[in-house]
């Protein structure tokens, strides 16, 4: 990526400084970075303090977050499985795939820590849902629809508990920063299907017909209460692809429960 | 613009304007939208502005106020969304030497969703709404692919982390609903055009690259990036031409 540097620059730290003003949180990280803490450093830091407090959450994150850790669980199982199947993941998407999974494992790991005590154990997850994908770990093909299936509905997992987080800033901050991972492995993944990157209308496209229930919903040309099918006299599917929509917990775990042993 | 609607700059901002000229080039010529960062109702562009003309401040014809609380946040994304919005634009409308078709169809895609998010702000923010930007893309060169693409890829990150930064300053779950469901697409418009980097001149072969940069401005905790305001603007602010730039001062 050419331009890590750019994003990553150092700011002022003059404007950092007045930047932290605004939240406590920031504040005390900047404390503890000292005054050239550069501004994503800050919130990096601030980040993390917040995630070390399991004990101190309201039941209601740690419904979220133990939600969120679920579908983490499934996804690192998943592409842990995967990278370990002999003759399955070719060596041309082999590292993209070795980069996603890590970023499974790390939500794995900081949202086990987040909740501390709280977090729910790992379920015994059946990939195959009782047979419907048998070849998902000797099956290229069905190994790529499957992480399709999985990110795209992890990015409407994740969309749809951000109005639960409101409040807890930090908390709402990283989850936002895992719900647009989630949504980049999902795009990779589609593309290297030979799909499009980005959801269009509610087709689910070439995925077998047990995944339409991710895609259902994703017509919606209702945005902050108006009506958008006239806007900018575009396409409809330019316009629904352009907002991605929410899926509920019930529905989430209605798809994750394919792939989990009673 | 009424000049009357202009707030007058708090104290806060006098203190930064006492801070000297270095903070202000800081800034950049994109600094309306930085002021959110502090809560205040500071007039964002107009700060460049009521530097270089204040005491006097009659001519502050085109400074734009972004407004308070989250109509200030949804000015903010209106802003970049019409930085996007012309940037895909002019791409499509002048494409570079031999674009693909696999190019093509992801930029004109791309070039479409921003519009439609510019377009639905303007209409959801109504008489709040800022002006049209003056966009600056003098340091794209539009016949190069790499060019174009490394500075979609600039602005897509900064948007993913635009938006995942100003999530939390949100009071209304209505508005963080639908940031949350622009800045799913900006991320998948990153993977896309990380896709195309990597993939060569257009190749459809989806297995030419190498790279493993699904992601790279994710850490290793899997986490994207979030910025403030004040840090996407001083990104930002290379691309924007305000109406009254820092020029003089600069």
């Amino acid at each position: 990526m050419t331009d890590n540097h750019s994003i990553l620059a150092e700011v002022d730290p003059d404007v950092a400084e007045r930047m932290l003003s605004r939240r406590g949180a920031f504040r005390d990280a900047a404390t503890k970075l000292g005054v050239l803490a550069t501004a994503p450093m800050v919130v990096a830091a601030a980040s993390t303090a917040a995630f070390g407090q399991g004990a101190k959450l309201p039941r209601k994150i740690v419904d979220v977050l133990n939600f969120a850790l679920t579908l983490e669980y499934l996804e690192d199982e998943f592409y842990r499985t995967a990278l370990a199947s002999s003759g399955l993941i070719p060596s041309e998407t082999r590292q993209t795939f070795e980069t996603i999974g890590k970023h499974e494992a790390a939500h794995v790991e900081l949202l086990k820590g987040a909740l501390g005590s709280h977090a729910a154990k790992k379920p015994t997850f059946d990939f195959t849902a009782k047979g419907a994908f048998g070849d998902v770990f000797s099956n290229y093909k069905t190994f790529l629809a499957l992480s399709q299936a999985f990110e795209d509905t992890g990015v409407r997992a994740y969309k749809g508990q951000a109005g639960n987080l409101m409040g807890s800033d930090e908390i709402l901050t990283i989850a936002l920063q895992i719900h647009s991972v989630e949504a980049r492995h999902a795009a990779e993944v589609r593309l290297i299907r030979g799909q499009p990157a980005w959801i269009v209308s509610n087709s689910r496209g070439d995925m077998p017909a047990a995944t339409q229930p991710i895609y259902d919903g994703e017509a919606d040309f209702t945005q902050g209460g108006a009506d958008i099918k006239d806007l900018g006299g575009l396409p409809v599917d330019a316009l629904s692809g352009a907002f991605d929509e929410p899926l509920s917990k019930g529905k989430v775990l209605a798809i994750a429960k394919m792939f989990i042993k009673a | 613009m009424n000049p009357s609607r202009l707030p007058a700059i708090p104290d806060k901002a006098g203190g930064d304007l006492t801070a000297g000229r270095r903070g202000f080039l800081k800034w950049s010529s994109a600094a309306l939208v930085g002021a959110l960062a502090f809560g205040g109702k500071l007039p964002g562009l107009s700060l460049d502005q009521a530097f270089a003309q204040s005491p006097g401040g009659a001519a502050m014809a085109k400074a734009v106020d972004l407004g308070e609380g989250d109509v200030g946040i949804l000015n903010y994304a209106y802003a970049l969304e019409q930085l996007e919005a012309a940037f895909y634009s002019q791409v499509i409308k002048t494409p570079y030497a031999n674009m693909a078709s696999a190019d093509r169809d992801i930029l004109t895609g791309i070039r479409d969703h921003e519009i439609a998010h510019r377009e639905f702000f303007k209409a959801a923010l109504k008489k709040n709404a800022i002006p049209g930007l003056d966009v600056d893309f003098s340091k794209v060169d539009f016949n190069d692919r790499s060019s174009v693409l490394t500075t979609a890829m600039t602005f897509e990150d900064l948007g993913v982390a635009a938006y995942n930064g100003a999530g939390q300053m949100l009071e209304k779950g209505e508005y963080l609903l639908l940031a949350g469901k622009i800045v799913s697409v900006e991320a998948r418009h990153a993977a896309a055009i990380g896709y195309l980097m990597r993939t060569g001149t257009g190749a459809s072969n989806a297995t030419t690259g190498s790279g493993s940069n699904n992601a790279s401005v994710v850490n290793e905790k899997g986490l994207d990036q979030a910025l403030m305001p004040s840090d996407v603007l001083s990104k930002a602010g290379p691309f924007v031409k305000t109406p009254i730039t820092a020029d003089d001062i600069g």
